[in-house]
């Protein structure tokens, strides 16, 4: 019933930002940025339909310049954080700003998808996240499965923890914490844990990646060197508290146990160039997905510091299916590491890749020429069985 | 010659061979085949000769088949034949005749004599039955006096013994004196049984007494003296022999015999641990005298307390091991060996053949024998071992070997003693750990040796490497640094020749282990498992191996840390491992196989694998090594485009003192690598040589193609170019395995550095004048760069990709015209 073949998405602007509706649980939906420094910027919504393989876009302006970073709200769907950069008097500036879509952009795709291509709407501005005595801001996170009220901003040295009030419309920062250091230290990037009741904070500055206590705004952990080269991009491990990962400049992907921050638990090099993004699969840990400079995307199966080491935990009523039982014969010794899958249908760097956040087994990478690749964990032995797909989307 | 002759003369033979057949029957020879032939020859009638003659036959047919002349030859000839045998016949006639004649004449005169010989035989038997009467009557006569004198002499030997024992009291007492208590015990031996037989007699009873008395005493002294234990083994082993003539329990003579010859060993041995005492004893005083607590009496140890306490801390002071070896020998193991001697002979070989031997006493006596050699084998053997183990210096093997082969060589008396023991065997396994320990010792002073070797070489490569840089700069890419005294190749050389020496002297050393001289290089572990296993395995390929892990741990451990392994280095070890890969292994494991005769028993690590496993590491070191100078150049690229306000720069004058960095560390970079490694191959069209600068073809072929790709205005357009461009070329692969040659790494650093500056420059945001500025900088590299790789479409690829990205990220995308480029980058 399903057609595995890979479908793909052409933007006529190139583009770096990516990121799935969080907010969304029933339609695939994803959010792209595109920069271009001559026209309009726009954010691109793609809808995947599962049944017929067939992409629905529709598409919004974004006027205040190209985006470098796309954040969707985990509470509400219409609302949504850029990071971009304005262009004033030969003076190149990076803000952040939570936008609303305008409630009608899907009525009107739907009619008539050509013309909203043409006549696209533009996005509602609900507040900027003024920082700019902090700096230029190089990514905005949204608190984790929280309310939509709570965001961090990564601007230079500085990370700000922003409450949104009277429905996003007006933002105060509330903390703030910086990094001191030798040299000019900047953030690249960061993740907000969604353990300890979401109150830990990862952030990235060149080879080094520190997580914050944000009840306090205090450094808790710091990894030196975890890469041999900037770090480009981290993610938690939705699952197992202490394991995070993170990706680089030295090709390589690596996975950390906080606790214990000398040594890496797991290192890939699978890329053959600079790893600019890395994203656990939401239900299925052992699941990772990496993008690369090289053009290729990787999805790996870790399945020995994964939360089910020993493979998928078959149910009793999934035993029922008989088709399942050789698999729970497999399930018992340890898996071994591997990678599921290559992805080589980009031709130029990939710097942005995502989960659905409806159908745990789709993901979408978007490359900077503007191609944005929808694809589906390939049905293989070593990762939990396509059989259980329908159940565990439903679950989620 | 006529038919009756024939036939008489037919038969005859006829019966001969009949006999003849059954002899050869009997004596089981086969005759078949000759008389087949006989009887084809006889069959014929016509053969006078033969037995099938028939006359008549013969005559129709000479009468048939004749002329007549033929037949007159042929009749006279016979006539001839006749009469010849008819003399012959008369002749034997005659001889047999006269033989017969003299054969009876001897007959007779024998009967003759036979007679004569008979009466003389009557007459002596009748002589020999006289004789036979007198003896009788003679020895009749003599009975009488005879028993007499028996009894006589039987009453005579009575009173000496009863004079003997009257006296024994007195003559024991006297030995006693003498202290010639041999001759004592013998008396007393003489006279027991009867004194004990006749106990009942009242003056039988009181010399029983007093010798008792006297021999207790006797025993006493004896005992006295045995237990005194100063006397020497002679006179020890005497003191045994009469205690147990004088049925002392042998089990507690055995005890005390092995308990007396226990406590001169243990002298012996704790002489041997004296001398191995210094080094624990000398660490104690340290410690002791570190932490303050300096009472000498503390250590408790004689040797720190003794005059030696001065010399403890100097190691040389310590005895060799052959002089500790030897000592062992010379004191305690030939005094081990003379009691062993004189125990089995006074316990073992004695007992056996006295009385004793029914007691079981051998067996008893054996069993004491064997536990006591080994208890105290086994405390020498502790302290050979510890003495070995601290034997740490590799210097001189042979001094070690001789020292093992003199314990080996001195414990196989022991053998010929004690055949049962289990002591050689254990001297033998003392040995073969030494040896292997020995092995591991050597592995790692190899080991520690290598890494020496290396941190030399990097010392090495610290100093010249600024010369080198300098000539290379200043000469603007053409010289190079061979002149150097401690150039790569010659680090090289020396570096793999240093190794392979000590690798030869190891092999050397560790050979005198099985030197035909030594006595236990014949045991079969010598000559197979520590030869391949030891040897072999854990030595030569273990070292191998240890490279190529050392060598790879240069790739993992430096590799975050930023290069703290010199590229230089990494490079000559690369090259180190490929020519091991390609000879160096083989040619050690074949030196190793015939030095040693590796008879492989057990599965050995195949040459393929080292070879393999070797040039893995080559390969990763060579990656390494372009990893390292591309994130060297990658970071300056990097740092030039981070750092610059691109919107708001001034128009280019200049290359970018950046881009000359690059070009000159590239420069630098080839001429170090073509120092190790071969040219290899470029694409057909780039191997024009003569294009020193940028040719003129080049650089038109060039303002064509910019021209192309930045004149629209649309950046789409560049895109889609780019796409293209895409679409057609192979993907590359930024960070991938490079092959051995010097182009192939080239590659992949500029490869590594162009794609940094890619992927920097998409992160930036450009003014008109920087889009220029990069313009003009990547033309520069275009000049210079395309000669150093493969395939000069690549750094056009990329130079392609990054003025287009530029274009694209640009506010103002005005290009450069391409001529002013070209005046710029000309200009330097």
């Amino acid at each position: 019933m399903e057609d595995d073949a890979p479908v793909i998405y052409g933007l006529e602007f190139q583009a770096r930002a990516l990121t799935a509706q969080t907010a969304e649980t029933d339609a695939i939906r994803f959010l792209v940025g595109t920069q271009s420094l001559k026209f309009d910027n726009q954010i691109h919504i793609i809808d995947f339909d599962d049944e017929n393989n067939i992409i629905n876009k529709n598409v919004l302006l974004h006027q205040a310049g190209e985006i470098w970073h796309i954040g969707a709200s985990p509470a509400d769907k219409a609302v949504l954080t850029t990071c971009y950069n304005k262009t004033s008097d030969s003076r190149v500036v990076s803000c952040a700003a939570v936008w609303r879509m305008p409630c009608d952009w899907e009525t009107g795709s739907n009619d008539s998808p050509d013309d909203s291509a043409h006549n696209p709407q533009t996005l509602e501005l609900l507040c900027h996240l003024d920082d700019s005595p902090h700096g230029n801001a190089a990514c905005v996170l949204w608190e984790p499965m929280g309310d939509g009220k709570r965001v961090i901003s990564l601007a230079d040295n500085h990370a700000l923890l922003w409450d949104l009030h009277e429905s996003s419309t007006q933002a105060k920062v509330s903390s703030t914490a910086t990094l001191e250091g030798k040299g000019q230290l900047k953030f690249t990037s960061g993740k907000w844990s969604p353990h300890h009741n979401c109150s830990q904070l990862a952030t990235a500055n060149d080879t080094a990646i520190r997580g914050w206590d944000l009840r306090t705004m205090s450094q808790i952990y710091c990894i030196e060197n975890a890469h041999g080269q900037l770090v480009r991009d981290l993610d938690f491990n939705p699952n197992r508290q202490y394991y995070l990962s993170s990706c680089g400049d030295d090709c390589k992907v690596k996975f950390w146990d906080v606790r214990n921050v000398q040594e890496p638990v797991k290192t890939l090099e699978e890329h053959s160039h600079w790893v600019w993004s890395v994203r656990y699969n939401h239900s299925h840990d052992q699941l990772v997905l990496t993008a690369s400079s090289d053009s290729r995307l990787i999805l790996s199966n870790m399945v020995s510091i994964s939360s089910e080491p020993f493979g998928h935990l078959v149910d009793d009523e999934e035993l029922s299916e008989g088709e399942d039982n050789h698999q729970e014969d497999k399930s018992k010794e340890p898996l071994k590491d591997s990678v599921v899958s290559t992805y080589e249908e980009h031709e130029d760097s990939v710097y942005a890749a995502e989960w659905s956040s409806a159908d745990p087994w789709l993901f979408a990478s978007l490359s900077y020429d503007g191609r944005l690749v929808i694809n589906r964990v390939p049905p293989c032995p070593q990762v939990p069985h396509p059989a259980l797909r329908n159940d565990t989307s439903v679950h989620m | 010659m006529d038919a009756e002759a024939v036939v008489s003369e037919d038969s005859c033979p006829d019966k001969k061979r009949r006999v003849h057949g059954m002899l050869k029957l009997y004596y089981g020879l086969n005759e078949e085949g000759k008389a087949e032939e006989e009887e084809a020859q006889s069959l014929d009638p016509c053969d006078i000769n033969g037995p099938h003659f028939d006359p008549e036959h013969f005559l129709n047919k000479l009468r048939r088949e004749c002329s007549l002349a033929e037949l007159m030859d042929q009749e006279t000839c016979m006539v001839k034949q006749i009469r010849s045998l008819d003399s012959d016949m008369q002749t034997l006639v005659y001889e047999n005749y006269n033989k017969f004649i003299s054969a009876t004449d001897t007959i007779r005169k024998m009967k003759n004599d036979f007679k004569k010989m008979e009466d003389e035989m009557d007459c002596l038997s009748a002589n020999m039955s006289a004789i036979t009467d007198f003896s009788a009557r003679i020895s009749g006569t003599l009975q009488d006096q005879h028993a007499q004198i028996t009894k006589l002499s039987g009453v005579h030997t009575l009173l000496r013994k009863l004079q003997f024992l009257f006296e024994l009291p007195a003559r024991l007492n006297k030995c006693l004196e003498m202290q010639a208590y041999a001759q004592a015990v013998r008396s007393h031996r003489l006279a027991r049984c009867v004194l004990q037989q006749y106990s009942h007699l009242p003056s039988f009873k009181g010399i029983q007494d007093d010798c008792h008395a006297i021999m207790d005493k006797l025993a006493l002294e004896l005992r006295q003296k045995f237990r005194d234990g100063g006397s020497s083994a002679k006179d020890l082993s005497e003191c045994v022999e009469l205690l147990l003539q004088l049925d002392e329990p042998a089990e507690e003579l055995c005890d005390k015999f092995l308990s007396h010859a226990r406590s001169r060993l243990e002298s012996d041995l704790q002489g041997l641990e004296a001398e191995i005492r210094p080094y624990p004893s000398a660490s104690a005083v340290k410690d002791a005298s570190v932490r303050g607590l300096s009472s000498p009496a503390s250590t408790g140890s004689p040797a720190a307390s003794s005059p030696k306490a001065s010399a403890i801390f100097s190691p040389s002071s310590n005895t060799d091991i052959l002089e500790f070896i030897d000592r062992g020998c010379n004191e305690f193991v030939s005094s081990l060996c003379l009691v062993i001697t004189s125990y089995q002979e006074l316990f073992v070989s004695h007992a056996q053949t006295g009385e004793l031997a029914s007691k079981n006493i051998p067996e008893m006596a054996n069993a004491k024998l064997h536990a006591f050699v080994d208890d105290l084998a086994a405390r020498y053997f502790s302290l050979v071992e510890r003495r070995i183990q601290e034997e740490k210096g590799v210097g001189d093997n042979s001094l070690l070997v001789r020292a093992l082969d003199r314990f080996h060589r001195r414990l196989q008396a022991v053998t010929k003693l004690l055949p049962g023991s289990s002591v050689p065997s254990k001297g033998t396994e003392i040995v073969i750990r030494a040896a292997t320990e020995r092995v591991k010792q050597y592995l790692a002073a190899l080991q520690s040796f290598y890494m020496d070797s290396l941190t030399d070489v990097r010392q090495a490569l610290a100093t010249p490497r600024l010369s080198v840089a300098s000539a290379s700069v200043g000469g603007g890419g053409g010289p190079s640094g061979r002149d150097g005294p401690n150039s790569l190749p010659e680090l090289l050389s020396s570096l793999s020749a240093s190794i392979l020496n000590q690798i030869k002297s190891v092999l050397a050393s560790v050979h005198l282990f099985t030197a035909k001289d030594i006595t236990f290089s014949n045991k079969p572990y010598f000559k197979g498992e520590f030869c391949s296993q030891g040897v072999r395995e854990s030595l030569v390929v273990s070292f191998i191996k240890f490279i190529c892990q050392s060598s790879r741990q240069f790739c993992e451990s430096s590799g975050d840390k930023g290069g703290s392994t010199p590229p230089a280095l990494l490079l000559l070890l690369s090259r180190l491992c490929l020519d091991y890969e390609t000879s160096t292994i083989s040619y050690i494991l074949t030196l190793t196989d015939e030095q040693f005769l590796v008879q492989h028993h057990s599965p050995v690590t195949p040459v393929t694998t080292l070879c393999t496993e070797a040039r893995e590491a080559a390969q990763k070191l060579l990656n390494h090594y372009v990893k390292v100078q591309g994130l060297i150049i990658s970071q300056m690229l990097r740092k030039s485009v981070e750092t610059r306000d691109w919107v708001n720069t001034i128009e280019p004058r200049n290359v970018r003192a950046v881009m000359k960095r690059v070009v000159e560390d590239t420069t630098s970079i080839d001429v170090q690598v073509g120092l190790l490694y071969e040219e290899g191959v470029r694409k057909a069209h780039s191997s024009d040589s003569s294009k020193r600068t940028f040719s003129v073809y080049s650089s038109s072929r060039q303002q064509v193609r910019y021209a192309a790709s930045y004149t629209p205005s649309v950046p789409m357009d560049t895109n889609l170019l780019s796409n293209i461009h895409k679409l057609f070329s192979e993907r590359i692969d930024i960070f991938s395995s490079v092959e051995f040659n010097k182009v192939s790494v080239l590659t992949g650093i500029i490869k590594i550095s162009l794609k940094t500056f890619l992927e920097c420059v998409r992160l930036r945001t450009f003014g008109r004048y920087g889009l220029q500025q990069i313009q003009v900088d990547c033309h520069y590299l275009q000049m210079y760069l395309w000669r150093f790789v493969s395939d000069e479409n690549l750094v056009h690829f990329l130079l392609d990709e990054i003025v287009g990205s530029s274009a694209h990220r640009c506010l103002d995308p005005a290009p450069m015209e391409q001529s002013v480029i070209e005046v710029i980058c000309e200009r330097g």
